[in-house]
C-alpha cells in the first residue's frame, strides 16, 4: 500500500557472490576448480585452480630412461596421445642427432593427422554437448571409435599407444591397414558434412557461441595462444607450415583461419582442420613407400626379434637397450609440434646419461586456461561453459 | 599470409649478433639450430620488453626452471620466446641463486603469470612484481619445491580418507618396500666411481 504522493524508492541489492565451479562439474572438462565471483549472473572474476590431476610427470621422467619416459606422453593429453609423443620423440632425436627413415616419417605424419581428427571430433562433440546439443556427442564418439581401431591395429592399444619412438615408430603398419585408412578418408568427409549441417546454421548453437568469448589477435598472442584458438583470431600461424617437421614440408594443405576470434570461429577452424587432415592422410598414403620404420642403429632402436634368436650381438643390443637404454649427448632443446590443441613443446635437457636431466612439458591448455578470466569477464555464467568448450582443454596435459 | 614472412628474415648470423649486443645479454650462441642467449638476471623485465617491442618476440611460449644443486647459482630460469612475424625462436637462459628474486615478466606478456607461478611452485624461484604468487600445480598447503633435485621422488606426505573422521588426512609417506632407483648406467660408460671404491671420491653421482 504505497502512498501515491511519496515517490517509491526501492533499493535492490545485488551482492556479488562467489561460486565454486567444479572440480566435479561435467562441463569442466575434467578436474577444473573455477572460483567465480558473480554479480547476479554476470561473471566479475574467474580464478581457475588447477593441479588437481598433477601426477608429477616431469619429476618421474627424470628417473626413467628415454624409452621409459615415452608412455607418460600418452597420458598427458589423453585425447590426442600421439600428438604428445611426437614432440618427445622429435626432441630426443634432435639431441641424438639422428635422421628417421622416410617411411617412419610418413607413418608419423599420417598418425599425427588421424590424431588431430580424433581430438577435434571430441573437442567439437563436447563443445556442442556443453551447449546442450546431444547428437554431435553421440556421432562424434562413433566416428572416434573407427580411428581408435586404427590406433589399435598399428600399436596394439586404443589410447595409450606408445607408438612414436625416438628413432621411428614401434612397429610397421599391419597388412591391410592402409587400405582401411584409405577407405575411411573417402567416407569421413561425408560425416563432416553431416555434422556441419547439424551445427553450422543451427540457431540455438549460434546463439550460444557467436560473439561469445571474443579475443583479438594481439591479445591472443600476448596470452600465449596457439593452434586453433590462435587461428580463430585470424593469425595464420601453424607450426606444420612455418617450422615443418617430419614430412610436413612435403604435403599440401591449407591453414584454416577465423576472423572474429569468438567461440564460433574456433569451432569453424576445427571443422576445417579436420578436412585438411583428411587431405594430408591421403597424401601420406600415396607417398608412403616400403622401407625401414626405425633407425637402423641397434644402439638406439631394438633389433628384429628373429635376429635375436640367431645373433648374439643382436641379443646383447636388445638387453642393453631395455636395461640401460641409450645415452643421449649432453645438451638441451626446445622442440615443439603443432599438436591438435596448439603448440605442444618439450624442453629437454640431457647431461649425457641415459636419463633426461630435465624434461619440461609445455602444455597447450595451460596458456589457454590462463586466459579464462580475460575471456569470460562480463559474460553470463552459461557462456563460461561455452568458452571452456571452445578452448578445448584437457587436464591431463595442463596439470601434468 | 603471416607465416610467409620468413623469406625476409635477415640471415642467421646477424640475428645472433643483434641478440648478443642487447643490454643484459651476456652471450649468445646456437645450439644445433636453436638460438640461445645467456642473460643477466638483473634487468630481466627491460630486456624482455625490448625483445618484444623492438625484436618482434610477441609470445613467451614457456618459462621453466632447471636445478643444478652443485652450482653456486643453483637454478637456470629458461624463457622460450617465439616470434610469429619473424618465424624465430629464442631461448633466454639466466642463472639464479637460491633465494634470489628476479623481475617478473608478467607485465610484458600476461601469459607469463602462470608459468612464473609454476616455476615458483616447483623450484622456489621468487618473482618480483608478480601479482599472484600462489602455488599452482601442487596441493593446497603443500610444502617444499618438488622439482628440485634434492626433493625425493616419493615426496614427504601421502593422503588417505579416514572413514572414522570422515575426512582426508595427511600422513608421512610409508613405503611398503624400499624405494628402488634402478641405475643401469654401464660401469664402462657412465659410472665415475666403481662399486666398492666409493671412499675414493665420496658419493657417486
Amino acid at each position: 500500500m504505497s502512498d501515491a504522493a511519496t515517490p517509491v524508492t526501492r533499493t535492490v541489492e545485488f551482492d556479488s557472490h562467489t561460486i565454486n565451479f567444479g572440480p566435479q562439474h561435467p562441463a569442466a572438462h575434467g578436474v577444473l576448480r573455477l572460483i567465480l565471483e558473480m554479480d547476479g549472473e554476470v561473471i566479475e572474476r574467474a580464478d581457475p585452480h588447477i593441479g588437481l590431476l598433477h601426477r608429477g610427470t616431469e619429476k618421474l621422467i627424470e628417473y626413467k630412461s628415454y624409452l621409459q619416459a615415452l608412455p607418460y606422453f600418452d597420458r598427458l593429453d589423453y585425447v590426442s596421445p600421439m600428438g604428445c609423443e611426437h614432440a618427445f620423440a622429435l626432441a630426443t632425436e634432435k639431441l641424438l642427432g639422428i635422421e628417421v627413415p622416410e617411411r617412419a616419417q610418413w607413418i608419423r605424419v599420417m598418425f599425427a593427422e588421424l590424431t588431430r581428427v580424433l581430438n577435434h571430433l571430441l573437442a567439437v562433440a563436447h563443445f556442442a554437448l556443453d551447449c546442450g546439443a546431444i547428437t554431435p556427442g553421440l556421432w562424434g564418439y562413433e566416428e572416434r571409435e573407427e580411428l581408435l581401431t586404427f590406433y589399435e591395429a598399428a600399436s596394439g592399444a586404443r589410447f595409450h599407444a606408445n607408438y612414436f619412438r625416438p628413432g621411428g615408430v614401434a612397429k610397421d603398419l599391419p597388412e591391410g591397414l592402409t587400405e582401411e585408412i584409405a577407405a575411411w578418408t573417402e567416407r569421413f568427409p561425408k560425416f563432416i558434412d553431416d555434422l556441419e549441417k547439424l551445427l553450422n546454421g543451427n540457431r540455438i548453437w549460434k546463439q550460444r557461441v557467436v560473439d561469445i568469448g571474443v579475443i583479438s589477435a594481439e591479445d591472443a598472442l600476448a596470452w600465449g595462444f596457439s593452434g586453433p584458438s590462435l587461428r580463430g583470431s585470424g593469425v595464420a600461424w601453424d607450426l606444420r607450415r612455418a617450422q615443418p617437421y617430419d614430412k610436413y614440408a612435403e604435403v599440401e594443405f591449407d591453414v584454416a583461419v577465423g576472423k572474429h576470434g569468438d567461440c564460433y570461429d574456433r569451432y569453424l577452424v576445427r571443422m576445417a582442420e579436420m578436412r585438411e587432415s583428411v587431405k594430408i592422410v591421403k597424401q601420406c598414403l600415396a607417398k608412403m613407400q616400403p622401407g625401414p620404420i626405425k633407425v637402423q642403429d641397434y644402439k638406439i632402436a631394438p633389433p628384429k626379434r628373429a635376429d635375436m634368436k640367431k645373433s648374439m650381438e643382436a641379443l646383447i643390443h636388445h638387453f642393453k637397450l631395455y636395461t640401460e637404454g641409450y645415452h643421449v649427448p649432453a645438451g638441451s632443446t626446445y622442440t615443439a609440434v603443432e599438436a591438435p590443441k596448439g603448440e605442444f613443446g618439450v624442453y629437454l635437457v640431457s647431461d649425457g646419461t641415459n636419463r633426461p636431466y630435465r624434461c619440461k612439458i609445455r602444455s597447450t591448455g595451460f596458456a589457454h586456461l590462463q586466459a579464462t578470466e580475460k575471456l569470460t569477464k562480463g559474460h553470463m555464467l552459461a557462456d563460461m561453459v561455452a568458452i571452456l568448450g571452445s578452448l578445448d582443454i584437457v587436464f591431463g596435459e595442463i596439470d601434468r | 599470409m603471416a607465416d610467409e614472412t620468413k623469406q625476409d628474415a635477415p640471415p642467421v648470423d646477424t640475428v645472433l649478433q643483434t641478440i648478443a649486443s642487447l643490454p643484459g645479454v651476456l652471450s649468445a650462441h646456437r645450439e644445433r639450430d636453436e638460438l640461445v642467449a645467456i642473460a643477466n638476471s638483473h634487468p630481466a623485465a627491460s630486456l624482455f620488453k625490448l625483445l618484444r617491442d623492438a625484436h618482434g618476440f610477441e609470445q613467451v611460449m614457456d618459462i621453466c626452471g632447471v636445478d643444478y644443486p652443485e652450482r653456486p647459482k643453483r637454478f637456470d630460469v629458461v624463457y622460450n620466446l617465439l616470434s610469429v612475424t619473424r618465424n624465430l625462436r629464442l631461448r633466454v637462459v639466466m642463472q639464479v641463486a637460491e633465494g634470489e628474486e628476479i623481475n617478473s615478466v608478467s607485465g610484458v606478456w600476461p601469459s607469463a603469470g602462470w608459468w612464473e607461478r609454476e616455476t615458483w611452485d616447483l623450484f622456489g624461484v621468487r618473482f618480483k612484481g608478480l601479482a599472484d604468487h600462489r602455488r599452482i600445480l601442487t596441493d593446497y598447503g603443500f610444502e617444499g619445491h618438488p622439482l628440485r633435485k634434492d626433493f625425493p621422488l616419493t615426496g614427504y606426505v601421502e593422503v588417505h580418507y579416514d572413514t572414522e573422521r570422515k575426512t582426508v588426512v595427511y600422513d608421512k609417506v610409508k613405503l611398503t618396500q624400499e624405494f628402488r632407483n634402478f641405475d643401469f648406467l654401464s660401469p664402462w660408460e657412465g659410472m665415475t666411481t666403481l662399486p666398492g671404491d666409493e671412499k675414493a671420491r665420496g658419493d657417486r653421482r
